[in-house]
């Protein structure tokens, strides 16, 4: 019930703020610039197929008492558990003696049975779950400690650059797999511990961006009329900011879907019983050195993830293309 | 020169101590002892003597304030003590496994820089036409491929179908070339589409300089402008990455090096992960940090080197 309390929530946060940035001339101009292009109107669909997707699997309910709560996309596509492999498409088993299959699955089925399309399509709400929810939690800290130490200077700045660069000097891969270790595995944990080590580059980039923003005249004027720090922040600075942020977020989240995939596969990502890409390369891969050669599963979790980082990226450049032409690095 | 690296080595203290601070809390205050224990030791219920003896053989009963001067003593004198699963020092397996990944990885490293500086270069000098585009648009593609997939993929065609490489392994000297050939270059594969994008943008801002108007205005052929002027001023931007880069030399590619069986320091990693061995990953972490630092001060002095208008100090 929860869940789907929290799911709405987002949706409804998410359409409202879309719909104030289409308001803004800024946003505006920038979303007429991507619509010409059909490269990033097809990214953007992908986007849109896959949020659904991840919609769907975010909304559940139980038929009755004692029963399982399933998602909208259990109801549409969970299949019956077959007993062993098969191919896409097949009608047999490939048992000694073959038999039909329960029901046809359009990408065929994993080593345990179970088909590989339904177990691709959960992959997307925790794909979804890492980036959004990491993002979600580093944004206000990035934000909040980059323009303090931007605009406030002196002891401010020294003592959170001094924290930032600590947690630099530590070689990401590292600080993540030591955090996980200790933490344990799961969708929380993971996302703590890709926003301990993702929270930097932001903050760095944002108090950079408040330091060339406070000597503006728009600044020195609200602080002529008497506004304080907290509302000049607030009210002048941030929403200059949020361009260049919202940039770095959407081209972070799809480094976050891959961080999440090389993690599951180390084995100190998602537990192996959420549905995640990265558990599915990892259980497929050794499938690769049986014979004949059972590829279907490898390929059609990364070629999920190929998708939807790729979608990522076209739109993350497209934005930052369509808001300062002068930015463009293609 | 001197006053200045002075400096920045006492600089580096506070961060030092920083991380060490923070690796102490991470390590033993998150965690308390006794579930480290429980994960490693194997037995499925350990008896409560079990974990008494286990946290007593490494140190781990000692009161806080003991442990934290032996972690902070340990770290600067670079003595790691011994692994909490084998027993064995830390060091020792360091030692060994440096070798492999400096190979492996200085390989990538000079085959990556190489390969993208020079494609980088080509691209820039054809800037708004479709090979321009389709280059680019190659490398948001590279970029969108994990690493896993170009891992998998690779072994599979190159070493298990086409039989080009041997599957997986690792030799001293020339003759194990043939072992590192394949990892190599999967690790350069990975690392293009990135590359490429950054020092094009790299040559492209070089590009609209004056100095390369001057240089084409007296008659410099367009390619003598490319490869000498514009790549000879591109070179702190890539120098900074490349130098950046040089502690992951050393520390070894995790991925690379456990699918192709490599004895390195990424390997040493996996096993550690694998076998939940803590003080194992304490120390890799405070190595890949020093590493880091020192990587961050090499390349500083390094744009004295090759930029003369940079003056440290």
């Amino acid at each position: 019930m929860i869940g789907n309390l929290v799911a709405t929530l987002l949706l409804v946060a998410l359409g409202f703020a879309v719909r104030n940035a289409l308001r803004t001339p800024l946003w505006a101009e920038a979303f007429r610039r991507m619509r010409r292009r059909p490269l990033v109107i097809g990214a953007g669909v992908i986007l849109a197929l896959f949020t659904t997707i991840a919609i769907a699997d975010s909304y559940s309910w139980a038929d009755g008492k004692n029963q399982p709560t399933k998602t909208v996309l259990d109801r549409v596509f969970e299949r019956p558990q077959e007993r062993t492999y098969s191919p896409p498409m097949a009608k047999l088993t490939t048992e000694a003696s073959p038999k039909p299959l329960l029901a046809t699955h359009i990408l065929g089925t994993d080593g345990v049975g179970n088909d590989v399309f339904y177990r691709t399509l959960k992959g997307v709400r925790t794909a979804f779950l890492i980036g959004g929810l990491t993002t979600l939690t580093v944004l206000p800290i990035a934000l909040l400690l980059g323009m303090l130490a931007g605009y406030l200077g002196r002891g401010v700045d020294d003592l959170i650059q001094y924290v930032y660069t600590v947690l630099d000097s530590i070689p990401g891969i590292l600080l993540l797999i030591a955090m996980m270790m200790i933490l344990g595995q799961g969708v929380p944990q993971l996302c703590i511990a890709l926003g301990v080590t993702s929270w930097v580059g932001l903050c760095r980039l944002v108090r950079g961006e408040t330091l060339k923003q406070r000597d503006r005249e728009y600044v020195l004027a609200a602080r002529a009329l008497g506004l304080g720090a907290p509302r000049i922040l607030m009210r002048h600075i941030l929403p200059n900011l949020m361009p260049i942020v919202i940039i770095s977020a959407t081209l972070g989240f799809s480094r976050l879907v891959l961080a999440e995939a090389i993690l599951s596969y180390l084995g100190v990502g998602v537990p192996e019983d959420v549905g995640s890409w990265g558990n599915m390369i990892e259980a497929a891969r050794l499938e690769l050195a049986r014979e004949p050669v059972i590829w279907w599963n490898l390929v059609s979790a990364s070629t999920a993830l190929f998708l939807l980082v790729l979608a990522l990226n076209i739109v993350g450049d497209a934005l930052r293309d369509g808001i300062d032409p002068r930015l463009r690095s293609a | 020169m001197l006053r200045y690296l002075v400096r920045r080595l006492i600089y580096a203290i506070p961060i030092l101590l920083g991380v060490s601070i923070a690796t102490f809390a991470l390590f033993y205050l998150t965690v308390p002892p006794e579930q480290m224990a429980r994960q490693n030791i194997s037995a499925k219920n350990p008896t409560p003597q079990q974990i008494q003896d286990w946290l007593v053989a490494r140190g781990y009963d000692k009161p806080m304030p003991e442990q934290f001067s032996k972690h902070m003593r340990g770290m600067f004198l670079f003595d790691f003590g011994k692994s909490d699963s084998t027993s064995e020092p830390i060091v020792d397996r360091l030692r060994s496994g440096v070798g492999p990944s400096m190979v492996v990885g200085s390989m990538v490293l000079l085959g990556s820089v190489a390969v993208s500086v020079v494609v980088a270069l080509v691209v820039a000098a054809f800037r708004g036409t479709y090979l321009d585009h389709w280059v680019t648009f190659l490398c948001v593609l590279l970029m969108s491929v994990t690493f896993l997939v170009y891992i998998i993929g690779g072994q599979f065609l190159f070493a298990k179908l086409l039989r080009w490489f041997p599957l997986a392994g690792y030799q001293e000297g020339a003759s194990g070339l043939r072992f590192v050939l394949l990892p190599a270059i999967i690790g350069i594969a990975a690392s293009l589409g990135a590359n490429v994008r950054f020092y094009r943008t790299v040559m492209l801002d070089e590009m609209n300089r004056d100095y390369v108007r001057t240089a084409l205005a007296k008659g410099v052929s367009s390619s003598r402008v490319l490869f000498v002027h514009v790549l000879k001023n591109a070179a702190i931007p890539i120098l900074t990455s490349f130098v950046l880069s040089l502690p992951f030399v050393v520390t070894g590619s995790l991925l690379l090096e456990s699918f192709f069986g490599i004895p390195g320091i990424g390997t040493y990693m996996v096993d550690a992960i694998n076998g939940q061995d803590f003080s194992v990953i304490r120390a890799l972490v405070f190595l890949g940090t020093i590493l880091y630092i020192v990587g961050a001060i090499l390349t500083d002095l390094s744009y004295a080197l090759v930029d003369p208008r940079v003056r440290l100090e």
